[in-house]
């Protein structure tokens, strides 16, 4: 008897994903990933100004904030020849760390943790046994046996009131025996905890984002962002070390607490790395420019074909590479778009037209990019896998780190578990990062004056934008026509594009496809929470809900997969 | 206006407890437990629904302060239903989800983020169409509290050319309360004031014709702007990185739009740390008034039809109508804006920073 799982809402943006698999004898054997969402972002931009099109770009994703609008001036820059000053640089690069803090933390514990971890077991965890744990484990002030017994006492209110709200779950599911109940206990303390510290890093970016979400201090050719160390009113020492307290604070966090929760629950779910290996092909654009002609980067970007063989990988030295740029496309073959084709994105069209659900034909919103016709899984463990590849001091440290105190070989971090693991170590050296950067601002702006250049637009002008943002690499496509800088198409390549493809021409399942298909079993089709652990791994940026279709009683279960964002 | 109905069915109250001891995974045992505790609780139910949206709204949320989102969840509201944070997956959402309109119908408070498209098959949630899931949790609510401008008034799905032919909420439910809280996203502290002024004193704030409540979007954003003065004496930005941007001056010639704007920015400002964009150097784009996306963009072109200060301290004409008609606003402005040369002209003085004369 088969059984069959649907994800239910994406777009490439925000909204909503479906995802259908058949279970058979408790195991995926086979899985669709459907986008059922469309908002036309990439229409609306059509005939606008090129000035303008970052700001409604960033709408694209309110919990990706940030990340399409520096994409899209990006594209403006690339098609423009703009070359940006370095503080604005700069202040770019803080805004991508102090965004990518608080987005890994919000899908680590507010997100995934509670896949992982029982409310339940936590609420019948000896605090006192707790804090000698946490002791041995981790190095962090608040780890007491009062903090432990506070948590405690909040969880049993919560459960026995009966209004558990957003608290309803799947405790008792056997898949979370793995865990003793302290662990369970320190882990909820943590997710309560990282409420703040994530917004300590929203506070960061707002001191030179204006406001947070959608930040409103870019503009095509530098930032918007008022600097002068001597006037009161612009970005100054004062609004610097602002930034720098309130950013602190969160990387505290993300050194002390999550890396080191990332790495303890690795370590009790390791078979967890033995399942949900998504497609072998990797691929990351290189970012954090540190100089004006941006050859300079301190993220390495670049072409793993196959995740199991780190020797072969090819290296794109910065956002001109040919190999990067002449390499994407996108297909439609089974998306819910007029015609059947592969294109660059410069030649693309987006002519919506919803057909329903047809597994030979169309049946997803969502486009199918690939990379040499092939396609790729982007995110942290591309970024991570790369960069270790091609020697990344800070990236093998960590990784070397991480996965030696695990016990697992590299190649692994390409599972359901190992992508977790290989974000937090993502976001441990952006964490280290962040001090270099922040030092090179204070020094800039002690020299520069400048942080804004006008574009200047003629004729038609192609552009595109690469970003390695926290759920991969993004690319925004331009093609601007006239003085007036009125935008004639406009294309948008997206992480969990990327990872939640339909199928290609030739049948290649998409990432979610192929991990869902990855040795994946299903202890009760009812509680599917081997299935959410492996759609959440990805950070899907979607509300996904699933539905479960048993074909014998010709009924359907509906199954909701919930995640923050399309 | 009351807007609650404290009357429990205390059957269906029971079997709700037992419902609620089943989801959790733990014994039936634990329902006279449960029962006790919740008749000493009063948090209202909410019902949160996303549509066509990029939840940026719901982010927002996440970065509020007082209350935070802690103390919002398990103490003050029942979050019941919301796809970004609740642990329920399937089943088990749709069963909270049924629960909470059973035992609670018309007392729920329902919050909507995202725009509503009319185009079949453009925003299906568990096979249902938008339209459909609101119409059913509307009918079973007591207000609606709409976050963001999508929700609010269409939003960026609702600009031209409207691809999916997006609505608001208030086209599709006409006979329940709502109540507009405006923004790309708005200030999370002044949502949740919206949503506690309704909860903790019963009844709908006073409100705009746009449905937006007076404490929050009583006041034009420019009338509380800290560049004001810049604008009243003439010193503008000309494009961001010049001398005047430098300076802090007024961001009306590259775009502003907080004369013709309604909210609490200049006042409250953002992410509990006073900022907002004017404050940093970019001008507003009217994000909390009715299809902004159309009406003020393009976003770096002045609000047209408007006399505005020049560099040598006379009123520069309109060369122009801009890009869409000369509203009331506009005139107001234009007056407003020559009364502050004029003032400038009367005590002798140039419209120059008065800090800048001093260093030449």
């Amino acid at each position: 008897m088969a059984k069959r799982l649907v994800i239910d809402p994406i777009t490439r943006i925000e909204g909503h994903l479906r995802i259908e698999t058949e279970i058979e004898n408790g195991k995926v054997v086979n899985a669709y990933s459907i986008g059922t969402t469309f908002r036309g972002i990439e229409v609306i931009l059509k005939g606008r100004t090129a000035l303008d099109a970052w700001l409604f770009a960033q709408r694209i994703c309110g919990v990706c904030t940030t990340v399409h609008a520096m994409a899209c001036v990006r594209s403006v820059e690339d098609a423009t020849n703009t070359k940006i000053p370095l503080l604005a640089q700069l202040i770019r690069n803080l805004i991508l760390m102090s965004h990518t803090f608080q987005d890994n933390i919000v899908h680590f514990y507010h997100l995934t943790s509670l896949d992982w971890v029982d409310i339940t077991k936590a609420a019948k965890a000896d605090p006192k046994k707790a804090a000698k744990l946490a002791a041995n484990l981790y190095d962090w002030p608040t780890h007491s046996v009062d903090r432990f017994k506070e948590v405690k006492e909040l969880l049993n209110k919560i459960i026995e009131s009966g209004k558990l709200g957003i608290f309803v779950g799947y405790w008792g599911h056997p898949a979370y025996d793995a865990l003793p109940p302290e662990i369970h206990l320190i882990l909820v303390s943590h997710y309560l905890e990282a409420f703040d510290y994530q917004r300590f890093a929203t506070q960061a970016n707002a001191v030179i984002g204006g406001k947070n979400p959608h930040i409103q201090s870019l503009v095509p050719g530098g930032v918007s962002l008022a600097i002068n160390k001597d006037n009161p009113s612009t970005f100054n020492m004062e609004r610097a070390q602002m930034y720098y307290s309130f950013v602190r604070k969160t990387c505290d966090f993300i050194k002390n607490v999550f890396f080191r929760d990332a790495i303890i629950l690795s370590k009790y779910y390791k078979d967890w790395f033995n399942k949900g290996k998504g497609i072998k092909a990797l691929l990351a654009t290189p970012d954090l420019p540190t100089n004006v002609d941006m050859t300079n980067f301190d993220l390495p970007g670049g072409y793993l074909p196959d995740s199991d063989d780190l020797s072969n990988v090819e290296v794109f030295k910065d956002w001109k590479d040919p190999n990067l740029r002449n390499n994407i496309k996108e297909d439609i073959y089974h998306a819910w778009y007029k015609g059947a084709w592969a294109k660059h994105p410069w030649e693309e069209t987006t002519e919506p037209e919803y057909t329903g659900i047809n597994y030979d034909g169309k049946y997803s919103w969502i486009k199918g990019p690939l990379f040499k016709d092939k396609p790729a899984q982007v995110g942290p463990v591309a970024q991570v896998l790369i960069g270790y590849a091609t020697g990344h001091e800070l990236i093998k440290k960590y990784t070397i780190e991480a996965t030696n105190e695990v016990g697992i070989p590299v190649g692994k971090l390409n599972s359901t578990i190992g992508r977790n693991l290989a974000r937090a170590i993502r976001v441990r050296v952006l964490s280290d990062l962040l001090e270099k950067h922040f030092n090179m601002l204070i020094e800039a702006m002690n020299q520069e004056t400048e942080y804004c250049v006008p574009v200047k637009f003629s004729g038609e002008q192609k552009g595109v934008g690469f970003h390695e943002a926290p759920r991969g690499m993004l690319s925004h496509w331009t093609v601007i026509q006239g003085p007036d800088g009125i935008l004639k198409n406009y294309q948008a390549v997206v992480p969990s594009t990327w990872n939640a493809r339909p199928r290609t021409a030739q049948g290649e399942p998409g990432s979610y496809e192929a991990a869902l298909m990855d040795n994946i079993f299903v202890i009760d089709p009812e509680k599917p929470v081997e299935i959410l652990r492996t759609v959440h791994s990805f950070d899907p940026c979607m509300a996904c809900a699933v539905h479960l279709y048993d074909e014998d009683r010709k009924k359907r279960i509906f199954v909701q997969a919930k995640t923050l964002s399309r | 206006m009351r807007l609650f109905n404290e009357k429990v069915d205390r059957r269906s109250f029971l079997r709700g407890c037992a419902l609620a001891a089943t989801m959790m995974g733990l014994p039936a045992t634990m329902a006279p437990k449960i029962a006790k505790a919740v008749e000493s609780e009063d948090r209202p139910p909410v019902v949160w629904l996303h549509f066509q949206e990029c939840t940026g709204c719901s982010e927002s949320i996440l970065r509020a302060t007082h209350p935070d989102i802690l103390t919002l969840i398990t103490k003050l509201i029942s979050l019941d239903y919301h796809e970004t944070l609740m642990v329920a997956s399937g089943e088990l959402a749709e069963k909270a989800l049924e629960k909470t309109l059973e035992e609670h119908e018309g007392n729920i408070i329902c919050i909507v983020e995202g725009s509503i498209p009319l185009k079949e098959g453009f925003c299906k949630i568990a096979g249902k169409e938008a339209k459909d899931i609101l119409k059913e949790v509307g009918e079973k609510s007591k207000v609606i509290v709409n976050i963001g401008t999508c929700s609010a008034y269409g939003g960026i799905q609702k600009a031209s050319p409207n691809p999916s032919n997006s609505v608001a909420v208030e086209e599709i439910i006409h006979d329940k309360p709502i109540v507009n809280v405006p923004g790309c996203p708005p200030n999370p502290d002044v949502f949740l004031a919206t949503l506690l002024y309704i909860i903790m004193w019963k009844k709908l704030p006073p409100m705009d014709t746009k449905k937006r409540p007076l404490f929050a979007f009583g006041r034009r954003i420019h009338d509380h702007c800290e560049r004001r003065p810049h604008f009243d004496e003439g010193r503008f930005v000309e494009w961001f990185g010049d001398l005047g941007h430098k300076q802090g001056y007024c961001l009306y010639k590259v775009g502003c739009k907080a004369p013709e704007a309604y909210s609490p920015c200049s006042i409250v400002g953002f992410n509990s740390i006073g900022v907002w964009p004017v404050k940093i150097g970019h001008g507003c784009i009217g994000c909390t008034e009715p299809d902004f996306w159309d009406t003020m963009s393009p976003f770096y072109q002045r609000l047209p039809g408007v006399k505005i200060p020049g560099k040598e301290g006379i009123i520069a004409s309109v060369d122009k109508i801009g890009w869409y008609a000369l509203t009331a606003t506009g005139v107001a402005l234009a007056a407003h804006a020559a009364a502050g040369i004029i003032k400038g002209a009367i005590k002798g003085t140039t419209n120059k920073d008065p800090h800048e004369e001093n260093k030449k």
